[in-house]
């Protein structure tokens, strides 16, 4: 692990991801405090262009609203629902993946079919339809994010468990007696997690889009400012005034990337193959 | 007396015509309309939904017309007249009036339409319950004979209101399924072509209109065309001309009214008067405290909402009344933007912090920002407003069942109080499944009883008396929040002339309307 984080130091693209995301994670922890007005409070006169008064550096919204504070603000929004969605969607996909790879059977079969029932159906489709069924809210929208997006941790985990609950060491614990759950706790789980978490970092970034999509339709939590929103609430406006889309675009592209990349590094870090080349 | 009347409508054609003379009316030329969004169907009689009676107020005609003052104008009826006793109203007709296929149009094609009407307008019912018979005497003679004298009776004739209905037509036939609803047959200036839907519909010059010279416009192209940006750039390039209040989205306005040859007007929607309010609800939570309710008033900028959110189009309500509607008054308590005041209101009415959910009304962007602006007006005078998300189905359902303390709306008011307004303030409107009328509960007998005298006081000032007080009580009790009085900005090319030149603009003004070469 030490050598895997120390790979990943090495390797520049995951290293400007984690200094983004570090930054972007000051920013929603500190920002607020620089930045204390409310970011849907109206500041200053509407459309007001960026980089045009000292205090609103990014320019005004249709409303006056503070531009730069929404970005702040909505970084907070982001990267909460990006880490959440994903904690949820690891906690229902791990276990059913482990328990599909390790019974197999009939088990497997049954927790297989239930999984594609749910990949069959398009994932942003069902969370537009999840989210507009239990009316839009920040619980609702991880909900409904953590529901489409736990089918492909399942099927990684089973795979992964499918190959190694056949390894002599395994094997061995069964003989010793040990519990089966113990044995996918201590034995199995372990080693199949390096590539969850590539997987995991990687479904932070797509949680993230898909909250942004989900605003933009209009589908956010509209007592919550978000990239998303700022997007969608700009778009139609777009031609008289590009930087209230422009930046909290450039936000959630930027997030995104850094995500990929740090993905991206894991990759690599985590990959024993190359691990075996770099060494 | 009826002479004198004849006489003085006869003036009044003469003034108006001659007037348009002095502008000089050319012949000719095609009209591009947009509308928006495609009207289910053109017969009026059977479906009233906005774009219908836009399209085929130029196809069909009423008795009467209305300035933008709401006073009534001579259309299918030259003159009329009411008995001393406001009981009888008497129209004489237009002589040698035919529909568009050459039938002749007479008093009794007028008694049809008031029973066809009953069974399928609702609103026309609701107009026509005061009525006790109608009688033809003649050919071009119509008598209305009310149970009591109904002073806002004169408002009813307008053509969606009461349009004319073709007896020959669909005497005997079942309404509904009458193969003529697509091939709608009026008297109006223009007659019906052909319609592709989803693409346009076509109206073409009626050559026998019964206003000699009139219409001056050979044909009219009403666009449909699904998106709002995909609206302004048709009319940027140049494929539409006309673009009709609310076809474009607010903040397109400014950009596309700075376009040449480019002229903008909020006139002529004085007879539908769109108003805008907050209902709160009267019946529980922190809304049921007047105290509460006036503090509301007095923390949300109205004005900042007009400039910012209209694009300073409209004008800050007063009241229940539009300043358009008859026997508004501005003389009633004045909530002026004033968060220390409200402030002050909120301790009064011991208001400690509950939440308060809001509910916007969800037609797009320009009513999403305002309910954003409201929601910071209040949180910054210290209301906690949560913002509740809905659909249209889902704000249908949850007005109508009073699940929500504040919810925006606007409805029409149709020219008269007895009409358009006393509908949202009196006790038996309170019905539980509409979101429409008293949704707000307000229950105060004083206010049922003056909405109930003034929809039947006679003569015309004994009304006026009774709705300023009317209006007063209701101010002071704030039962809803009255915001803006709405402005739908009407964006034509300048060379389209006189378009707008009654209280219903558009729904039938190409009658007089004439293009500039």
């Amino acid at each position: 692990m030490k050598q895997a984080s120390r790979m990943l130091l090495r390797n520049p693209g995951g290293m400007i991801g984690i200094a983004i995301l570090v930054i972007a994670v000051a920013v929603a922890m500190f920002g607020p405090l620089l930045f204390p007005t409310s970011p849907w409070r109206m500041v200053q006169r509407p459309f007001l262009p960026p980089f045009t008064l000292s205090g609103f550096p990014l320019g005004t919204d249709a409303l006056g609203r503070d531009v730069m504070a929404g970005i702040i603000y909505g970084a907070r929004v982001s990267l909460l629902v990006g880490l959440i969605s994903t904690l949820a969607s690891l906690a229902v996909g791990i276990p059913l993946g482990a328990t599909a790879g390790y019974f197999g059977g009939k088990v497997d079969d049954a927790l297989m079919r239930f999984t594609e029932f749910f990949q069959t159906v398009p994932s942003f489709a069902l969370a537009i339809v999840l989210v507009a069924i239990m009316q839009p809210s920040i619980v609702s929208i991880v909900a409904a994010i953590a529901i489409v997006s736990w089918p492909p941790v399942a099927r990684l985990v089973r795979g992964e468990v499918l190959s190694l609950r056949t390894r002599e060491y395994v094997q061995a614990a069964v003989v010793t007696g040990q519990t089966n759950w113990w044995i996918i706790w201590r034995e199995i789980l372990p080693n199949a997690l390096s590539p969850v978490i590539v997987l995991a970092s990687l479904m932070v970034a797509t949680a993230i889009l898909l909250e942004s999509s989900l605003s933009f339709l209009g589908l956010g939590d509209p007592n919550l400012m978000s990239w998303g929103y700022m997007v969608g609430a700009g778009r139609t406006v777009i031609r008289q005034a590009w930087w209230i889309t422009v930046f909290p675009g450039i936000a959630i592209l930027v997030s995104v990337l850094a995500l990929n990349l740090i993905g991206e590094g894991l990759n690599d870090a985590l990959n024993p193959r190359l691990a075996k080349g770099g060494r | 007396m009826s002479k004198r009347k004849i006489l003085m409508s006869l003036a009044t054609m003469c003034v108006l015509s001659s007037a348009a003379m002095a502008d000089g009316p050319k012949a000719g030329g095609v009209v591009n309309a947009v509308i928006q969004p495609e009207p289910p169907s053109l017969m009026i009689g059977l479906v009233q939904n906005g774009p219908t009676q836009m399209v085929a107020g130029n196809i069909y005609e009423g008795l009467l017309r209305y300035s933008p003052k709401l006073d009534p104008l001579p259309g299918l009826a030259e003159s009329w007249s009411v008995s001393e006793d406001g009981k009888v109203y008497t129209f004489k007709l237009v002589k040698g009036v035919t529909w568009h296929d050459g039938k002749p149009f007479t008093s009794a094609d007028v008694l049809f339409t008031i029973e066809f009407l009953k069974q399928t307008h609702a609103r026309a019912r609701g107009n026509l319950v005061q009525l006790d018979k109608v009688e033809a005497p003649d050919e071009s003679t119509v008598a209305f004979t009310l149970k009591q004298p109904f002073g806002p009776f004169i408002g009813i004739f307008e053509v969606g209101s009461l349009p004319m209905i073709p007896k020959h037509i669909y005497e005997g036939t079942d309404f509904k399924t009458n193969p003529a609803n697509n091939t709608p047959v009026g008297t109006g200036p223009f007659m019906f072509k052909e319609w592709q839907k989803g693409s346009f519909i076509h109206l073409v010059k009626n050559p026998n209109y019964h206003v000699k010279g009139k219409p001056n416009i050979d044909e009219i192209y009403w666009h449909v065309i699904p998106d709002a940006a995909a609206r302004s750039v048709a009319y940027e390039t140049g494929k539409v001309d006309v673009l009709p209040g609310g076809s474009v989205e607010n903040f397109d306005v400014p950009r596309l009214s700075k376009l040449k040859n480019t002229c903008v007007t909020g006139a002529g929607w004085e007879f539908f008067s769109p108003h805008s309010w907050l209902w709160l609800n009267n019946r529980s939570g922190p809304t049921a405290n007047k105290k509460f309710r006036q503090a509301l008033m007095f923390a949300i900028d109205r004005n900042m909402a007009k400039d910012v959110v209209w694009n300073g189009l409209g004008k800050v309500a007063t009241g229940p009344s539009g300043s358009a509607i008859k026997y508004y008054t501005g003389a009633v308590p004045k909530y002026d933007y004033d968060p220390a005041k409200a402030k002050a209101l909120l301790k009064e009415a011991g208001y400690n912090g509950e939440k308060v959910r809001m509910l916007p009304l969800p037609y797009g962007e320009t009513w999403q920002r305002w309910a954003e602006m409201v929601r910071q007006n209040l949180q910054d005078v210290g209301v906690n407003v949560e913002m509740i998300a809905t659909d249209v189905p889902g704000w249908n359902q949850k007005v109508s069942e009073w699940d929500y303390d504040i919810a925006f709306t606007y409805l029409y008011q149709y020219g008269d109080p007895a009409l358009g307004v006393g509908r949202n303030y009196v006790s038996s409107q309170i019905a539980k499944g509409s979101p429409f009328n008293n949704v707000e509960g307000y229950s105060n007998p004083e206010i049922d009883k003056l909405f109930a005298d003034g929809a039947v006081a006679f003569p015309d000032a004994a009304r006026e008396e009774i709705y300023a007080k009317a209006q007063k009580i209701l101010v002071e009790d704030v039962p809803v929040a009255w915001m803006l009085e709405l402005q739908f900005p009407t964006i034509t090319r300048c060379s389209v002339k006189n378009l707008i030149t009654t209280g219903i603009g558009v729904n039938d003004g190409f009658r007089d309307a004439w293009i500039e070469k």
